[in-house]
């Protein structure tokens, strides 16, 4: 529709999750008004972050070195693994107070859309759990159809093994209503109940 | 008409921006109808975790201006908890539920599509029958009017002797027409069963070669007529 570099954008753009062909072009006009430096400055911040930051080589959490500071951490040599979909889920863990190891699988299974068990980081959890030793293994995939298929698969995969598997329960969100929770999460929830000490 | 309402099963779902999602439903009276779901993969959202695949609804939709429609309120009908929880039927289920939408037609009714849909994800709830992925594959194309020749040869009418299967020529050979694969006449009578009214007594067989050959047949027939791959087997594996 437009020529030469606007359209280039537009399509680059375009190619990033979440963003249409319309954001993308409200993007590129809104960056043509932008101050010349003001561009530079997120052209350059894109570049350094594909140049210093890369996936630790063992728990492939987002990382500036070979090993990311969690791995790097004697302390955290404890016997329990927690298993999660993306980096943004072991910052949400780390915020809710958990000091073990993590293993980042980069998505979770959904073949119709080409995500197979090829697509993650599964060969090199297995690999790590033979490697390093586990006690316990807690799967925190999300409570989505994608994430309980790869839960269920990993659970499968890791029987042979011998170790403790667990899964985080799921149940209603704090701070929710009842009224909007669906049939299987307040089934799940009634489930996972735990005694109150009056 | 900017409103209208619809039972539905969802079969697929898109990521869409931060927090909404694109559904592909299996309606009863409107065919395949894709639409947005606002806000949904928020954990407050007020269609709570409804609004994912395998769900069977009761939905009503707005009219969109393109070929996206607004999902505006949804009630459970079904959720199948037993195959939620168990790999084997997870997968099984997101397979028939990914034929379902290759062979679906945007807003094309199609009310018996949507009733073999239902029964299949029914009888996963129920149970884990070997052959319900074959069984619907084969019965699906049938419906799509695909349905493979299996009582005589297709090239000579012979009907004895068949011991052939070749997609390309739409069904059994007998051995000296022989082209595709060899059929056993164990497999053949339980392909013939499915599409010739007894798919109760198939779905009741046990695990054996002859119900492996039958979904590798189906399968082949499958991406044959389909042209495509029905990946959520990879489950399965
Ligand atoms: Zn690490
Ligand atoms: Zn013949």
């Amino acid at each position: 529709m437009y020529d030469g570099p606007v359209q280039d954008l537009i399509d680059e753009l375009g190619r990033l999750p979440g963003i249409g062909p319309k954001s993308a072009q409200r993007i590129t006009f809104y960056l043509l008004k932008l101050p010349k430096g003001d561009a530079q400055q997120l052209a350059s911040a894109i570049v350094e972050v594909k140049e210093r930051i890369g996936f630790c080589q063992k728990c492939w959490n987002i990382s500036e070195q070979d090993l990311c500071p969690i791995c790097s951490d004697p302390q955290r040599q404890t016997g329990s693994l927690c298993v999660v979909e993306e980096p943004k889920d072991v910052v949400a863990l780390e915020r809710a107070g958990f000091r073990g190891r993590y293993h980042v699988l980069q998505g979770a299974l959904n073949p119709m859309e080409g995500v197979g068990p090829e697509q993650l980081r599964i060969r090199e959890l297995l690999q790590r759990i033979r490697e390093e030793g586990v006690d316990e293994l807690i799967l925190c995939t999300n409570p989505n159809i994608e994430g309980e298929a790869t839960a269920m698969y990993l659970a499968r995969q890791l029987q042979p093994l011998g170790i403790t598997v667990t899964r985080i329960a799921s149940g209603l969100p704090v701070g929710g209503d009842l009224e909007y929770a669906d049939e299987l999460t307040l089934g799940r929830a009634l489930e996972g109940r735990r005694e109150l000490q009056g | 008409m900017a409103h209208y309402r619809d039972s539905g099963v969802i079969v697929r779902t898109h990521k869409l921006g931060e927090a909404d999602r694109i559904l592909s439903v299996i309606t009863e009276n409107n065919g395949k109808v894709r639409a947005v779901a606002k806000g949904v993969r928020k954990t407050r959202s007020r269609y709570g975790g409804r609004l994912e695949p395998l769900r069977h609804l009761d939905l009503q939709f707005y009219k969109g201006r393109g070929d996206l429609d607004i999902v505006t309120q949804a009630e459970t009908r079904d959720h199948w908890p037993q195959i939620r929880d168990d790999l084997d039927r997870l997968g099984k289920a997101l397979t028939i539920a990914e034929a379902v939408d290759q062979v679906a037609q945007d807003k094309q009714p199609d009310i018996e599509l949507y009733r073999m849909l239902c029964g299949a994800l029914h009888t996963l709830h129920k149970g884990d029958p070997v052959l319900i992925v074959p069984a619907f594959l084969l019965k699906l194309l049938a419906h799509e009017g695909v349905a493979p020749a299996l009582d005589a040869c297709v090239l000579g009418g012979e009907r004895t002797d068949l011991e052939y299967f070749d997609p390309r020529n739409g069904g059994v050979l007998c051995a000296s027409h022989q082209r595709g694969t060899r059929i056993s006449s164990a497999a053949l009578e339980l392909m013939r069963a499915t599409l010739g009214g007894a798919l109760s007594t198939v779905l009741e067989v046990q695990q054996a070669t002859h119900t492996d050959e039958v979904a590798a047949i189906t399968h082949r027939l499958w991406e044959y007529h389909i042209d495509r791959r029905l990946r959520s087997t990879e489950l399965l594996k």
